[in-house]
């Protein structure tokens, strides 16, 4: 039969102690351990406790200093911090410690705090290891509940960015040939000036194509044109750019070509390659292109629109020179510049 | 409504009967072919016009449909997060069925919109419950039941459920737990599966 002693103290049978706090350690007056909860025992698995110093189990960090009982004492009430001495790897715990009635030592009642999700995966942990009025479950619920949604949104994010980026390359390529179009071509006119990296620019516009389309009809004009964007990116390197910008004109981008020689060597690849007949349907389509060219160090200052007229004017003294040629733009505004070089032919 | 509900019922009939039957769906109920996203939030309509879309194709009733789901969104392999969130709220069937009442904010704490059915659970004794199922979306009680059916296999409880239909404004499901562990729980631990 249990007696009150009075309305402010209660007896309180160990049982009651280890359901309601599963992580307590019970101290005699001296410091010693005399029991611990169940949740605790699971965590030292057995090892003896039982009669030694608190201080020598667990490391108490905070308040700083604290070493002895009546330290412990003083404290009473207050947020403690311990690590339990534990090999091959230390837990933290939160705590709190009371006195019991005078005399018959201190209870201290400890906590995973925020570490408790690593505590349940290392312990693997159990909802019956904690006390129902514990938040721990939920904790460990919202970590995961959590981490689901953050993997949902990521996802998303993706998806989004994917999309994204196929807007952006469609946006950047004519859907006909596949090759960059005008807005992509822009754009690398824009960066190769801003970065001030030379380059070689050339205007390609198709002979005789109008002849095909008409003669063939729209599907073997089509063709030839996916057959010319085939010719123009293997005739280039990876780091040139060869954009579609109308019908049957052409842009092609070198960068640190601006050697006259070296341009018009590849200049006259392409005109050999697309002067080549192209079969269609049993049928054969022959073109040829006219080339103007012009680079950025032919000025002092390169202006890519200026550029672009200049390529251009050199683009129609190829046409009007007779076709299937390639001529550099004639510059007068440094004469004592490179060598200009005009009509030249190709072979 | 959250498109987290909605892109369900999109896995489920994707899932279920393939890819080609969801666009089938989709199509007829007039949504475009990519679907839901889950963290958007949808006009309550489209979720009825694809429960109706799915019932008229498959030539099935909305109730068995919406309960299929139910299951679904518990036992499919591809959504094992519904399972174990569910898990958290007790130890074994009857421990959930008595915190039911929560589903609806532990669902809000992780994400505020997401619009759960209001449950109410009467004790009758003996093993017998019924629940009381409120929401805007009619018919919800059948995935309420299909949940409860799959999570008292994940459980391994013998459950009895039965549909009672309406009654003032809430659909009432009545639940017999006949035997709380008959087969051996799907395991289950708190710490995360990490994968």
């Amino acid at each position: 039969m249990v007696e009150l002693v009075g309305t402010d103290a209660l007896p309180v049978p160990l049982e009651a102690f280890d359901r309601l706090m599963p992580l307590h350690v019970r101290l005699d007056h001296a410091g010693r351990i005399t029991g611990f909860g169940p949740t605790l025992a699971k965590l030292t698995a057995g090892e003896g406790l039982r009669g030694r110093s608190l201080f020598e189990v667990f490391d108490v960090r905070r308040p700083s200093g604290l070493a002895s009982v009546s330290d412990l004492h003083a404290h009473a009430g207050e947020r403690l911090r311990l690590i339990l001495r534990r090999a091959p790897r230390p837990v933290q715990f939160r705590g709190l410690a009371m006195p019991l009635a005078a005399g018959a030592g201190m209870i201290l009642n400890l906590s995973f705090g925020i570490g408790v999700v690593d505590a349940v995966r290392s312990f693997t942990l159990t909802a019956g290891d904690f006390a129902t009025t514990d938040l721990a479950v939920e904790m460990m619920y919202l970590v995961e509940a959590k981490t689901a949604a953050m993997e949902t949104l990521r996802g998303f994010a993706l998806r989004l960015q994917g999309d994204k980026q196929m807007a952006e390359t469609q946006a950047m390529t004519d859907t006909l040939t596949g090759l960059p179009n005008r807005r992509a071509l822009a754009q690398t006119l824009e960066r190769l000036t801003r970065q001030s990296v030379a380059f070689g620019l050339m205007h390609i516009d198709l002979d005789f194509f109008k002849a095909v389309n008409d003669t063939l009809g729209h599907a073997a004009g089509d063709h030839v044109l996916r057959s010319v964007a085939g010719v123009l990116s293997a005739k280039t390197r990876a780091e040139d750019t060869v954009a579609r910008v109308g019908g049957d004109e052409f842009v092609g981008v070198f960068p640190e070509i601006t050697e006259p020689r070296r341009l018009e060597a590849v200049a006259r690849r392409i005109i050999d390659a697309l002067t080549l007949p192209i079969p269609f349907d049993g049928r054969t389509c022959r073109i040829s292109a006219s080339i103007g060219i012009t680079t950025s160090i032919s000025y002092t200052v390169p202006e890519i629109a200026r550029m672009q007229h200049d390529a251009d004017e050199a683009l129609y003294a190829s046409k009007r020179a007779g076709r299937g040629q390639a001529l550099f733009h004639q510059t007068g505004e440094d004469p004592q510049g490179p060598p200009k070089i005009n009509t030249r032919r190709s072979a | 409504m959250l498109g987290l509900i909605n892109r369900s019922f999109q896995f489920f009939l994707s899932d279920t009967y393939g890819p080609a039957m969801w666009d089938s769906v989709a199509s007829e109920a007039e949504i475009g072919m990519s679907g839901f996203e889950s963290m958007l939030k949808y006009d309550d309509k489209l979720t009825e016009q694809v429960i109706d879309a799915a019932s008229t194709l498959l030539n099935r009733p909305r109730e068995s449909l919406m309960e299929d789901l139910g299951t679904y969104l518990v036992s499919h392999e591809s959504l094992l997060t519904v399972r174990r969130l569910l898990r958290f709220s007790g130890v074994n069937f009857s421990d959930f069925l008595n915190s039911i009442e929560e589903l609806p904010e532990r669902g809000r704490l992780v994400l505020p919109d997401l619009e759960l059915p209001d449950l109410d659970l009467l004790d009758l004794g003996g093993g017998h419950f019924r629940l009381r199922c409120t929401s805007g979306l009619a018919g919800a009680g059948h995935i309420v039941m299909g949940l409860l059916r799959a999570m008292a296999d994940d459980y391994g409880a013998l459950v009895l459920l039965d549909h009672l239909g309406s009654d003032r404004g809430a659909e009432v499901i009545q639940v017999q737990i006949a035997d709380q562990a008959l087969y051996e729980a799907r395991p289950f631990s708190l710490g995360m599966t990490v994968n």
